[in-house]
């Protein structure tokens, strides 16, 4: 009963919030909603898995089978964790901003998170589906009305890719409902569902399609720089920190368990695909001028290695991916907090035009290098716990693959130094005039920070969290 | 039954009350009283059965299908007049006469839903279609109205006369024109059934604008008056749908084969292909609106292709979502200066409203979930599934097709929402209450649907 809650009050309180009248009140009410389900997320983290708060089934299209059945297991605590700390800590950071028609700015935000919370709790393929589509239609309107100058375009662009994978995924939906022993949508026939080689072929492709380009892993990525760069960054915060893990999520719920025979067979190439796409990323990330683009290539490696990791069959990798879905969302909200800021303050987002703000803002730069730290997955950050633990299932499954993706990491750690030497250290530039962190920001800041050290030095909560889901992946792939 | 009757019946009725009201306003509420009775009297005859037993010698059967289909086509042709009656006034001079012949097809549309007899499909076909050559030219001043008129009548007639063709051709292979006697044919397939029924394949093809026979749609729709292109596009498409589904049905004896399937999945490929790609590089949303008619047909042919109980749940959400969110465009677009895409700049602004209910009907014909159009489209891609995934490429071709219908549905999205209207366009023209609360309904029930498709369904079963 409770897990109805994630889904009804971001809901209900957007659509309110659509009729607020100024600025200040949106604000104030979606900072509040987003705190009171954080609250309510940190309660239910601790009912144990089949608990009736934690799980809710109502009929809902009786003649096709399918339900309102939504379920709090492992995998979506730590992903629900996520969605309900990040977005007060996205409204805390981004409380200076002004934002037209600030009001229904809000509203879309809590309808994405709304939409975000129902895909990481249905056990419902068709309402899986619905959610789906549900969190990219206000991400959308939120790219295109507020973003850069190339919005329009840039936001359509990304909202055709994700709908055309989509659209295969339903495909891939209705074709095994057709298959399941009792025709229903639910997760547990469809785990039950046998299919000819061929059949699995099409299908696992139809869903990994999908789910890749949600990602995005190389070669889906090209909507992914291009959107983050010209989305307002409260919005590039959701998109990168929580709405890439429904990829990944997907493929941990999803496609893991329902073809299990597949996903073993598939392995190596999706593997060697995700460490391509790793290298490429971390080269391209390289040579980016813009923070923004550098970022989001910095993150299309940090998830290919994810997604390599759910496919490697071994429990450590699991337990790191698990993990890392949590850590990655939190610690790429960091890096835009801080580009947000730089970025209002001075109307720059080129590297070179920017150098030695640590002056001007020693709190900001000091913030700054703990979470940058933490992206390049430095021991004692939480990023080294998910990372080690997904390079030890990488070689365990084959060694050079992991040398491969340690490249990556090595390269990661090239742009992100460089990245702060050149904004934060060198000549000074001289005439946009840099304040250090506010209240609100400072607060959003230590928060991330605090969870970095936190998870990074005692990951065993957040482990066991995800635990649970990690049995039952395993006991799916293998028999 | 019942809708045959009274339809035409009430037809008379406009007619002569135009002899004596001389008040358009007093027309369209009596038109709006007379549709709101149709509509009463055949959800009557769904728990009841029909006011009066005609006989009709097995010519007519009535079934929960076909009385649930005129449940919509009246639920929607209701709607139609109270959103865009003062602009069915607007036309010209003789306003009842439009709301006349709009009865005359709706008669026409209740023969199509019911028939159980190749004559009473034609007629039920040319009842429907006449009226339409007249209306199409009732802008008589306009010459591209004249034209699209004449060119609908010739290519209609023609197609008339391919259907006649294909009925007599039946009459000589099976002896008989009574669709009970004809889906069972006793030997193998004669060349004459087969030739027949497929010219009465194509002449449906042609009724419902599938590819290749769906030339005439784009300029008839242009050229017509607006306020009637809707009611083409709608209730006139779903009512030749239904006969089409009718046909097909009841023939099931005909088509044991899987080669009918594979005609039929080449006109559904090439309808999808054409209507999508030419939809996108149109600039006035009334031809785009035209095209993304040929492209729902194509969805909708589904219905026809892979006869079964899903198709026909499906075919019953896909007219009422295609209806309501098509009726509810036009409505829009008739209130616009500028028929092009940058008329609709900053819409919502102006009219917030408006715009987002102009968004969920334009969610809903683009296939978005908890909007009606997506049942439509999962139920026809369901039931084309259903058996296996031998058609699995027209159904990949029909989801993509699905993705290219975004680009120009959401232009009009983008064009309302995210650009600004020029300082010195026009505003659009004034909106009465009657319109607002009419939309407001449309897009209920648009909404309705989407999230509780068995509110619909239901009524196919109790």
């Amino acid at each position: 009963m409770l897990v109805v809650l994630f889904i009804l009050i971001p809901l209900l309180a957007g659509l309110g919030i659509f009729f607020t009248r100024n600025e200040g009140q949106a604000k104030v009410a979606s900072l509040g909603i987003s705190l009171v389900l954080l609250a309510i997320t940190l309660y239910a983290m601790y009912q144990p898995a089949g608990s009736e708060l934690t799980t809710y089934t109502r009929i809902w299209l009786g003649s096709l089978n399918s339900n309102f059945s939504f379920q709090l297991d492992g995998l979506g605590k730590i992903t629900t964790l996520l969605t309900a700390v990040s977005f007060p800590l996205i409204f805390m950071a981004t409380w200076s901003n002004h934002y037209k028609d600030a009001s229904q700015y809000y509203a879309l935000m809590l309808l994405t998170q709304a939409g975000l919370m129902g895909v990481f709790l249905s056990t419902d393929a068709l309402l899986f589906y619905f959610f789906w589509e549900l969190a990219l239609i206000p991400a959308y309107f939120l790219c295109s009305k507020w973003g850069g100058e190339k919005r329009i375009q840039v936001a359509f662009k990304f909202f055709i890719y994700t709908f055309t994978g989509s659209l295969l995924m339903l495909v891939g939906i209705i074709y095994l409902y057709f298959k399941t022993p009792d025709l229903s949508f639910a997760w547990e026939s469809f785990k039950q569902v046998q299919l000819t080689v061929t059949e699995q072929t099409w299908f696992f492709w139809f869903f990994f399609v999908a789910f890749a380009i949600k990602m995005p892993i190389f070669p889906f990525h090209t909507w992914q720089p291009d959107t983050y760069e010209q989305a307002p960054t409260s919005t590039t915060m959701v998109l990168s920190g929580v709405m890439v893990k429904m990829g990944l999520f997907g493929v941990a719920r999803w496609l893991l368990p329902v073809f299990p025979d597949m996903a073993t067979k598939m392995a190596t190439p999706i593997i060697i695909i995700c460490i391509v796409g790793m290298l490429y990323a971390s080269l391209i990330a390289m040579r980016q001028d813009s923070i923004k683009r550098l970022i989001a290539y910095s993150s299309i490696a940090h998830i290919g290695l994810m997604c390599a990791a759910f496919f490697v069959n071994n429990a450590y990798a699991y337990e790191g991916a698990i993990l890392q879905l949590f850590n990655h969302g939190v610690n790429i909200i960091g890096l835009w907090i801080v580009v947000d800021i730089i970025e209002r303050q001075t109307g720059i987002r080129n590297m070179k035009e920017l150098g030695g703000l640590a002056q001007k803002a020693p709190w900001m730069a000091t913030l700054f290098v703990v979470v940058a730290l933490a992206n390049i997955a430095l021991p004692l950050t939480n990023a080294f716990i998910g990372e080690f633990l997904m390079f030890n299932g990488l070689f365990e499954y084959n060694p050079w693959f992991a040398v491969l993706a340690g490249i990556s990491i090595i390269l990661a750690a090239v742009y992100t130094l460089g990245m702060i030497q050149k904004v934060f250290y060198g000549a000074t530039i001289s005439q946009p005039v840099i304040k250090d962190l506010n209240k609100a920001e400072a607060l959003a800041m230590l928060t991330i920070i605090a969870l970095i050290l936190i998870v990074g030095v005692y990951p065993g909560p957040m482990m066991k969290l995800g635990q649970q889901s990690m049995e039952a992946i395993q006991v799916a792939m293998m028999p | 039954m019942n809708l045959i009757l009274f339809a035409g019946f009430l037809g008379v009725v406009m007619m002569i009350t135009g002899l004596l009201v001389k008040n358009d306003r007093a027309i369209t509420y009596l038109a709006i009283v007379g549709i709101a009775l149709l509509f009463f009297l055949n959800m009557l005859e769904m728990s009841t059965g029909p006011l009066l037993n005609l006989p009709v010698k097995d010519m007519l059967v009535t079934s929960k299908f076909g009385l649930l289909m005129n449940g919509i086509m009246l639920m929607a042709t209701l709607l139609y007049f109270i959103v865009s009656g003062k602009h069915i006034e607007m036309v010209g001079k003789h306003v009842p006469e439009y709301y006349a012949l709009i009865f005359f097809v709706l008669a026409g549309a209740g023969l199509a839903t019911s028939f159980n007899n190749l004559l009473m499909l034609f007629l039920g076909i040319e009842i429907i279609s006449i009226p339409l050559y007249i209306l199409t030219g009732a802008d008589k001043r306009n010459l591209k109205s004249n034209e699209a008129s004449l060119k609908y009548f010739l290519m209609g007639a023609f197609s008339t006369g391919v259907m006649l063709l294909g009925i007599a051709f039946i009459y000589g292979g099976t002896g008989s024109i009574s669709i009970s006697k004809i889906s069972v044919p006793e030997s193998p397939l004669s060349l004459h059934l087969i030739t027949g029924v497929l010219l009465l394949l194509i002449s449906m093809a042609f009724k419902v604008s599938a590819a290749p026979f769906h030339f005439w749609t784009p300029d008839v729709y242009d050229g017509a008056p607006t306020v009637f292109s809707a009611f083409m596009a709608t209730i006139v498409k779903v009512a030749a749908f239904a006969a089409f589904i009718q046909l097909f049905a009841g023939a099931t004896g005909i088509f044991p084969s899987q080669k009918w399937k594979l005609v039929i999945s080449v006109i559904i490929a090439l309808t999808l292909v054409i209507g999508n790609i030419t939809a996108v590089f149109q600039q006035s949303v009334k031809r785009m609106l035209a095209y993304s008619s040929i492209a729902q047909a194509g969805f909708m042919m589904f219905a026809v292709f892979s006869y079964n109980y899903i198709s026909t749940e499906g075919i019953l959400i896909y007219a009422a979502a295609y209806c309501f969110a098509t009726i509810g465009l036009f409505a829009v677009l008739l209130k616009m200066e500028d028929y092009t895409f940058n008329g609709f700049n900053g819409l919502a602004k102006k009219q917030p409203a408006l715009a987002a209910m102009a968004t969920v009907f334009l969610l809903s014909l683009a296939g978005i979930p908890l909007i009606a159009g997506f049942f439509g489209k999962y139920y026809m891609v369901a039931s084309a599934l259903s058996k296996g995934g031998s058609y699995l490429w027209l159904v990949i071709l029909a989801m993509i097709c699905a993705a290219i219908s975004v680009f120009y549905y959401f232009r009009v999205i983008q064009a309302m929402y995210f650009k600004d209207a020029q300082t010195d366009a026009p505003d659009i023209l004034p909106t009465s209450l009657a319109f607002k609360y009419g939309l407001f309904v449309l897009a209920i029930f648009t909404l309705a649907i989407g999230i509780m498709p068995q509110l619909l369904l239901q009524y196919l079963y109790f």
